[in-house]
């Protein structure tokens, strides 16, 4: 199959536009004949289904939690970018649009980002009026901040709790519409295939987490809006229940797989304790605002501080390294993520890390204190003030713009951030891979589509921060209704889709035998035992920096460690009750395949881009050196991987990029 | 670090339960409370049994999932915060922990740990939101201030997790605090004024006929609550109340 972006003619800024003047309507009459499944309900699922019931459809929307406000994008805590130019510092949609194109280091497809862009300001009006309380300045309007990877002020944030503020705008929305009844919400469900009638998408089984049940769920069209799949490393800042299953059944019923290897490793996160750990903790991008960036500069320092001899604040300004401002002078500590992610590994690499594990840098609030603490006096009319007053004072600013970031990194690492610096390393984050949508946001199972994180759409290789918030919004708000209007309009004959069609009869037959099976195998080892191995081949080969030689082995490996898995694992406890180890086992073994077809995406691609860094790819002279090599003559494309049984077998289909309105250039932040 | 830890088993809702005895050596002060559990269950699951079931998800503080009475405290023993976010260096070597779920008639016992706070959704169902069309067809931000006090006030109390510590800790097992909380959000904002009459009474009502009791002023959800949610929003649902009844 050839794939078809289905990119509307005519210029960019006009493009939406025109195409939402010429797609076809359904009537409103007709609309509640048409049942839509909408599967999750974080950012894009729940304003998505909040929509598509506000328009008229019938929704069925589910999700693994017990309520649709404890999805995972309740966790981002920095901001939601719009094109407002509230600020008058330059802004603009071809801005957002640029830097966007930009900052995920040309690999995105430049339509969707347009629109995007263009819709963003339409989505903090929404926001707004569902009384999602943003924060203001003194003249009772919209406050600002930037983020990582641009120059001008566009992020909309709710404190350190933007996401959780955004979600429960999109969860009022959908409660607005359980309450009239034109959303049927599950909760504790869990999608565990895809159904296809003559090719279409026409349905979900799932299982009923608390009470084992398999049921069957039938609708004119599917919507993937699932999540990322930033868990199969084990470790990584999204919540413990996220995963790739949806996606992975979709895919291997015909969607293609987009990108697998695009993973942002985020910055500022709390670097590793032990091998105890769950998971990782991100510290909003937002602190590099005013935290600044550093190592110490002599080894012997660094050396004395992981051995406990020296503190942080023990080191005068001229002997520490403020590798990102020294590198990036334009950008400074606000370099875009994959950059800042690197140039941390390279200093600790190097032997400059601050922790025991030395994979630590520090992030310094010592001087943003002093400057609003200065500031402060002044405002308050006091033009000479003490140290001490100017101490309390900045810290008082600190701590209302970050006050529960620094709690939380207190209540983790034990101690004080307001008093010594934090440390922080990269870690897993969020997965710009996911299932190939065209611009309709259209899988390539008809009638299967996939919103949010769980596509490949709009970012590119890497992802600026703020824009993941802004994407969910956007496609299940404002594009995926008027989208699927189109596909439905030619559904209004249809009528109910029965599900007791052989089709559902047989998806049901495999999902309960592969419960079965893992309920009977009376291995030895634990889901989470194969988790924690695939995650660290994942990490240590397939993550930060790659290799060609590190990348064949992570194939070999995960492919060794799948066979295993299969015949060793054990899972506890029956079938039929509320059984946490049986879902795990369930999105472990899809993890298993993933893995190795992102290491394949990783060994095909022989650049360096965003958050795909080649070993083989870097510059090796000129004032870029050492940075991210790309190719764009050889891989300006986006890879789209077909299933054919094994990973290691998927066919890889090229979605050749074109670049009409930004030209491609080298990515520089100096 | 060795601990006893004495846990509520119970196989669903209709099962009686009863605490069950574990021991657990080598806990790590680092250690989440919820990564203590981890080991555990991969303990029991090594040795045969069934791990204790729990709820938890993001793991930050924020999602709300996770509950959990520890020692006769909803989320455990430290102020402002929730289960995930307490550390093992909160105990001392050869302690003995008491783990039990939120106890409520409106949370009945779906396993173990696990408890069914799906009252919360059906009340916010009925007025949890600001009817307004999502369609994008809103008027600019920009074009309504409000102060930004108001917005501060709003945002506090919009910042309830509804993890139901409240409701748990209550000895009348009211959930004023959570609905307190949300109908502030509103109340203190313009664009939630037009519905609010209607919003507060049916809130109410639903959180009435969920069989959460009535609060008596002793103050307990406040000390336990992990996002500081204050008492005044009690007050404030109750005065938004009264306003409907003249
Ligand atoms: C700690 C953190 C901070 C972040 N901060 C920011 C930020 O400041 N700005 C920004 O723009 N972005 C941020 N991000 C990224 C952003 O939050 C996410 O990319 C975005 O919220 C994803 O939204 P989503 O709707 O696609 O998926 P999610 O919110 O992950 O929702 C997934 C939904 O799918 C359901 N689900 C999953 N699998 C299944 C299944 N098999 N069956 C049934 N249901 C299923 C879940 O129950 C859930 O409802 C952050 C991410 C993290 C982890
Ligand atoms: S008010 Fe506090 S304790 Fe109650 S549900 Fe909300 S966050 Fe939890
Ligand atoms: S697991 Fe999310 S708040 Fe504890």
């Amino acid at each position: 199959m050839a794939l078809d972006s289905k990119v509307p003619k005519g210029p960019i800024a006009d493009k939406w536009t025109n195409y939402k003047n010429h797609i076809d309507l359904v009537n409103p009459a007709n609309k509640r004949n048409i049942d839509v499944i909408v599967v999750g309900t974080g950012l894009a699922g729940g304003s998505a289904a909040a929509t598509l019931a506000e328009l008229g459809y019938n929704v069925k929307a589910f999700a693994y939690q017990d309520s649709p406000r404890r999805a995972h994008s309740i966790a981002a805590q920095g901001g939601i970018n719009a094109a407002k130019n509230y600020q008058g510092d330059g802004d603009s949609t071809y801005r957002l649009f640029y830097d966007t194109v930009k900052g995920g280091d040309y690999r995105a497809r430049e339509a969707n980002v347009y629109r995007l862009a263009e819709v963003s300001a339409n989505i903090i009006d929404q926001c707004v009026a569902q009384g999602v309380p943003f924060a203001r300045d003194y003249g009772g309007l919209l406050d600002n901040r930037s983020f990582g990877g641009v120059l001008v002020s566009r992020t909309f944030y709710a404190k350190g709790q933007t996401g959780q503020q955004l979600l429960l705008g999109a969860y009022s929305a959908m409660n607005r519409q359980i309450g009239r009844g034109k959303i049927q919400m599950y909760n504790r469900h869990e999608m565990m295939d895809v159904v296809l009638v003559d090719g279409k998408a026409r349905g979900i089984i799932t299982r009923n987490l608390v009470t084992g049940e398999i049921e069957r769920h039938s609708a004119h069209a599917v919507v993937i809006a699932t999540g990322g799949y930033g868990n199969v490393f084990f470790l990584s800042t999204n919540a413990m229940g996220s995963n790739v299953s949806a996606s992975w059944k979709i895919h291997k019923k015909g969607a293609y797989f987009a990108n697998p290897c695009y993973t942002q490793i985020h910055p500022t996160c709390i670097p590793v304790s032990g091998d105890h750990q769950s998971k990782l903790t991100l510290m909003s991008e937002s602190l590099r605002n005013d935290g600044r960036i550093w190592v110490p500069a002599k080894l012997e320092d660094a050396q004395a501080i992981r051995e406990g001899k020296k503190k942080p604040t023990d080191l005068s300004e001229e002997e520490r390294d403020y590798y990102l401002e020294r590198r990036y002078p334009a950008f400074g500590n606000l370099v875009p993520r994959d950059v800042a992610s690197r140039a941390a590994k390279e200093r600790c690499d190097a032997g400059f890390g601050v922790n025991a594990t030395g994979e630590a840098v520090y992030l310094d609030f010592a001087d943003a204190i002093k400057r609003y603490g200065r500031e402060q006096a002044l405002i308050h009319g006091d033009h000479n003030p003490s140290a001490e007053k100017v101490d309390k004072l900045g810290k008082e600013v600190v701590k209302a713009k970050y006050g529960n970031l620094f709690q939380m990194y207190d209540k983790i690492v034990d101690e004080d951030p307001y008093n010594t610096p934090m440390m922080i390393y990269p870690a897993v984050h969020y997965t710009m891979g996911g299932t190939w949508v065209d611009y309709n946001l259209m899988t390539t199972i008809p009638g299967c589509y996939c919103i949010g994180e769980a596509n490949f759409s709009d970012h590119g290789a890497n992802r600026l921060g703020a824009s993941a918030l802004m994407q969910g919004l956007a496609d299940g708000y404002f594009v995926l209704p008027y989208t699927i209007g189109d596909y439905l309009s030619k559904d209004i004959r249809t009528g109910k889709i029965s599900t007791d069609l052989p089709e559902f009869e047989e998806a049901e037959k495999s999902v309960k035998e592969q419960i079965n099976f893992f309920v009977n195998n009376n291995g030895s080892k634990s889901v989470d035992h194969f988790h924690k191995r695939l995650g660290k081949i994942m990490w240590d080969k397939v993550g930060m920096a790659r290799n060609a030689k590190g990348l064949t082995e992570a194939m070999t490996e995960i492919k060794a460690l799948r066979e295993e898995f299969w015949k060793d694992v054990k899972v506890p406890g029956s079938a039929d009750t509320y059984n946490e180890e049986l879902a795990k086992a369930g999105r472990v073994a899809d993890f298993l395949e993933l893995g190795e077809l992102f290491a394949k995406d990783a060994l095909v691609r022989e650049e360096s881009c965003g958050g795909h860094f080649r070993e083989e790819s870097a510059e090796t002279e000129g004032p870029q050196e050492g940075e991210a090599k790309r190719d764009d003559v050889n891989f300006a494309f986006v890879s789209a991987w077909e299933y054919k049984g094994e990973p290691a077998d998927a066919v890889l289909h090229k979605e050749q990029l074109e670049f009409n309105d930004i030209e491609l250039k080298t990515r520089s932040y100096k | 670090m060795n601990l006893k830890l004495k846990i509520w088993r119970q196989n669903g809702a209709n099962d009686a339960g009863k605490m069950v005895d574990y021991s657990i050596s080598n806990v790590s002060p680092d250690m989440s409370f919820l990564e203590m559990l981890d080991v555990l269950n991969e303990q029991i699951i090594n040795e045969g049994g069934e791990p204790v079931a729990f709820d938890h998800d993001c793991r930050e503080g924020i999602c709300g999932m996770c509950s959990l009475f520890i020692n006769g405290e909803a989320h455990g023993p430290d102020r402002g915060i929730t289960t995930c976010q307490l550390h093992m260096r909160k105990f001392k070597d050869g302690d003995t922990i008491y783990i039990e779920p939120f106890r409520a008639k409106a949370f009945p016992v779906i396993k173990d740990l696990v408890v069914d706070r799906g009252a919360f959704d059906r009340i916010q169902h009925q007025g949890g939101f600001i009817s307004v069309n999502t369609s994008g067809n809103t008027q600019d931000a920009n074009s309504l201030p409000i102060s930004k006090h108001a917005a501060d006030e709003a945002m506090d109390a919009a910042t309830c997790i509804g993890c139901g510590a409240c409701v748990a800790t209550c000895k009348n097992s009211s959930a004023m605090l959570f609905v307190g909380a949300k109908v502030s959000q509103y109340a203190l904002l313009p664009q939630g004024q037009v519905e609010a009459a209607d919003r507060v009474r049916n809130m109410v009502a639903q959180m009435d006929a969920e069989g959460f009791g009535n609060c008596t002023n002793t103050g307990a959800c406040e000390v336990e609550c992990p996002k500081g949610i204050s008492l005044d929003n009690i007050a404030r649902m109750n005065r938004e109340l009264f306003k409907t009844m003249i």
